[in-house]
């Protein structure tokens, strides 16, 4: 398993076009991908699991990759992160 | 044949079938099932065939609307294969032994409850978008045709009770000709998205849904709001022929779309047009604006949890310089509270808005929101001709309050490294009347004027203009207004600066002669009667209007006012 950690810098917290896109990149990779915040992780392939967190600005969240492809899969979802302008 | 009046919303007749656009029956009934594996085929199928469909529209939505209003059709297939609400209903099929809609529906409303009680609008607004992917699926699960304005193939005439914002986003103005409504105004969203698509429509009618039959012929006159449901052949030949003549007018007007506004003895005046976001411009030029007379800023700051950043700001402001070039742009700062109310911004209920605490007297207490406003402004001014107005300004302390906070900001974008356009106007609006009486002395030290009228009537008269019951004392043509607005005229020419009008009255056919006559110097509209007011100011003499504006100015009533000026102008 990989895992990677982020600050959310968009001012929107984690929502609109940006989670959808990074739902959408999700999407293409066969392994398990879950979004951490506070105590609660859900399935980062879920557009409403990731928008019933309510993820505020500046919250800190992990994202995990498990299963065959998972490296490639947190690498494409971290340059998601930055070019959607969601965290760092 | 039935008749109906509603509220011309946009000009154009239209003669078509009836479409209805309503929501389907989605009732069901919960069944035991013996096969689940079948069940659980048929919601993939619908699931799919949905899919292929949100697909469909979104595609159409992006070629006639832009990425922007696409991008929800993105997060409606989201939904639609996301793993947390889809395994779910399987799991409840195959564990429950029931019916693939009633799984659908459970499941779906387990989660629309979830984000309806979320403390947050934007939230809340999710749960619409899953209530109607959920339709849309339950509609293929029950096989009933689920309305798809964006799937229209042939020359219809919506009829719906209301259209909502997606409805209009998706209609195809190739086959929709026009549309009418049961309920809504002039500035309802409906009407608004129908003018700057410029398709003809009819709003209010009160009962058009309940007239009105599917596929039977339906007429509607966008220029005095009637409606006629199965018309005759005398009638369809006539509108047939209004049509022509609307199409033919139209033809002229577009002669004149890149000519100047000049009245017959060819003095220009200006014509500019009302916007409230940057995707208004593009109807601004098609129209021939020559510029930007009202920037509405409030939409940057409505629909949304937060106030609007610096930066999203800063983008709005600069997207409409830049496509306006050299052309001037009116920016209002912001004109919120009394009945245009922020949720975020919590403000107390007030017995009486219009007069309470609102725009500038909101602004410059709560001068953290404002000054984010200024410098976006400020920063985005090297992008072409800015000039800024403030709203709702009642005394000289007030605008000079407003224009040191504009100074100091500009000091400090300039001591940070950044650039600002040197030549900025300021000016205010002339809503109060007692700015509009002592609008000498605001001259003095203001760039300009813009008076807004549907205020500055409304608080003259002491009459709400939302209360049916005194709307006969809204106006424009009372002697009373209008030597308020020569007042503010003759003020802004004898210190040498310019004044403009704002309000719908500044587009009036009746209204337009005596504004010339008294010298207004500048006239904003909506983008759509631009060219039918260039066009009759063609033939309209600046200076012989001016000799009757003594008269003019002494008559008694708004009647005689309204008689006077037929007479003037159609003995020519």
């Amino acid at each position: 398993m990989v895992e990677k950690t982020f600050k959310i810098t968009s001012s929107d917290g984690v929502h609109a076009r940006p989670a959808t896109v990074l739902v959408q990149n999700a999407g293409k990779y066969e392994s398990d991908i879950n979004l951490h915040y506070k105590e609660k992780a859900v399935n980062l392939k879920s557009i409403m699991g990731i928008m019933s967190l309510g993820i505020p600005a500046g919250a800190e969240v992990k994202i995990t990759a498990e299963g065959s492809d998972e490296q490639e899969a947190i690498d494409h979802l971290e340059t998601t992160m930055k070019n959607e302008g969601l965290g760092e | 044949m039935t008749h109906l009046k509603g509220i011309a919303a946009s000009s154009g007749i239209a003669i078509a079938k009836v479409y209805r656009l309503e929501a389907p029956d989605l009732s069901y009934s919960k069944q035991d099932i013996e096969q689940p594996e079948e069940e659980v085929k048929r919601l993939h199928e619908a699931l799919e065939t949905s899919k292929s469909e949100l697909e469909k529209i979104k595609e159409h939505t992006r070629k006639s609307l832009g990425d922007e209003h696409a991008e929800i059709f993105s997060a409606h297939l989201l939904v639609l294969s996301d793993p947390e609400l889809i395994q779910p209903i399987e799991d409840k099929i195959k564990t429950e032994n029931v019916n693939a809609e009633a799984a659908l529906d459970e499941t779906a409303n387990m989660f629309i409850n979830m984000f309806k009680s979320m403390d947050n609008e934007y939230m809340r607004e999710r749960a619409a978008d899953i209530q109607d992917v959920t339709k849309r699926v339950m509609a293929h699960l029950l096989n009933v045709t689920f309305p798809d304005p964006a799937l229209i193939n042939e020359e219809v005439v919506i009829v719906a009770d209301d259209l909502t914002p997606s409805d209009t986003a998706q209609l195809n103005k190739q086959y929709v000709k026009g549309f009418t409504t049961d309920i809504g105004g002039r500035t309802s969203h409906s009407a608004i998205m129908a003018r700057s698509l410029e398709i003809p429509a009819v709003v209010g009618t009160k009962d058009i849904t309940t007239k009105a039959e599917k596929d039977s012929m339906i007429i509607i006159d966008g220029m005095n709001g009637d409606v006629i449901v199965g018309p005759t052949d005398e009638q369809v030949q006539e509108y047939k022929q209004k049509q022509e003549d609307f199409e033919k007018q139209k033809q002229e007007w577009a002669k004149l779309k890149d000519e100047p506004t000049v009245t017959s003895e060819g003095e220009h005046v200006e014509l500019v047009a009302n916007i409230g976001t940057p995707d208004d411009v593009e109807g601004v030029l098609n129209n021939g604006g020559e510029g930007v007379g009202l920037y509405r800023t409030e939409f940057l700051y409505m629909g949304k949890s937060q106030l609007p950043t610096e930066e999203e700001q800063f983008d709005a402001y600069s997207s409409v310089l830049k496509q306006m070039g050299d052309k001037p742009v009116v920016v209002r700062t912001l004109d919120i509270g009394g009945d245009k109310e922020l949720d975020y911004l919590e403000l107390p209920e007030e017995m009486n808005p219009f007069l309470g605490y609102r725009a500038i007297r909101l602004c410059l207490e709560r001068d953290d929101i404002f000054r984010v406003q200024l410098r976006a402004l400020l920063r985005a001014s090297v992008h072409g001709n800015l000039k800024i107005m403030f709203p709702m300004i009642a005394t000289l302390e007030e605008f000079r309050q407003a224009k040191a906070m504009l100074e100091e900001e500009r000091e400090k974008l300039l001591s940070e490294g950044h650039e600002v356009s040197g030549d900025i106007e300021v000016g205010m609006m002339v809503e109060i009347p007692a700015t509009a009486v002592i609008a000498r002395q605001f001259a003095k030290e203001v760039d300009f004027f813009s008076i807004g009228t549907n205020d500055l009537i409304q608080y003259t008269m002491a009459a709400d203009r939302m209360n049916e019951r005194v709307s006969y004392l809204y106006q424009p043509y009372n002697p009373a207004i209008l030597n308020l607005i020569n007042n503010v005229i003759e003020a802004a020419h004898a210190e040498g600066k310019w004044a403009g009008m704002c309000g719908e009255m500044a587009g009036d056919e009746i209204a337009i002669p005596i504004l010339l006559g008294l010298g207004l110097d500048e006239f904003s509209m909506s983008a759509t009667s631009i060219l039918p007011a260039r066009t009759q100011i063609k033939d309209l003499s600046k200076s012989e209007l001016a000799s009757y504006k003594k008269e003019i100015l002494s008559l008694g009533t708004a009647e005689e006012v309204v008689e006077f000026v037929k007479e003037k102008t159609q003995s020519e």
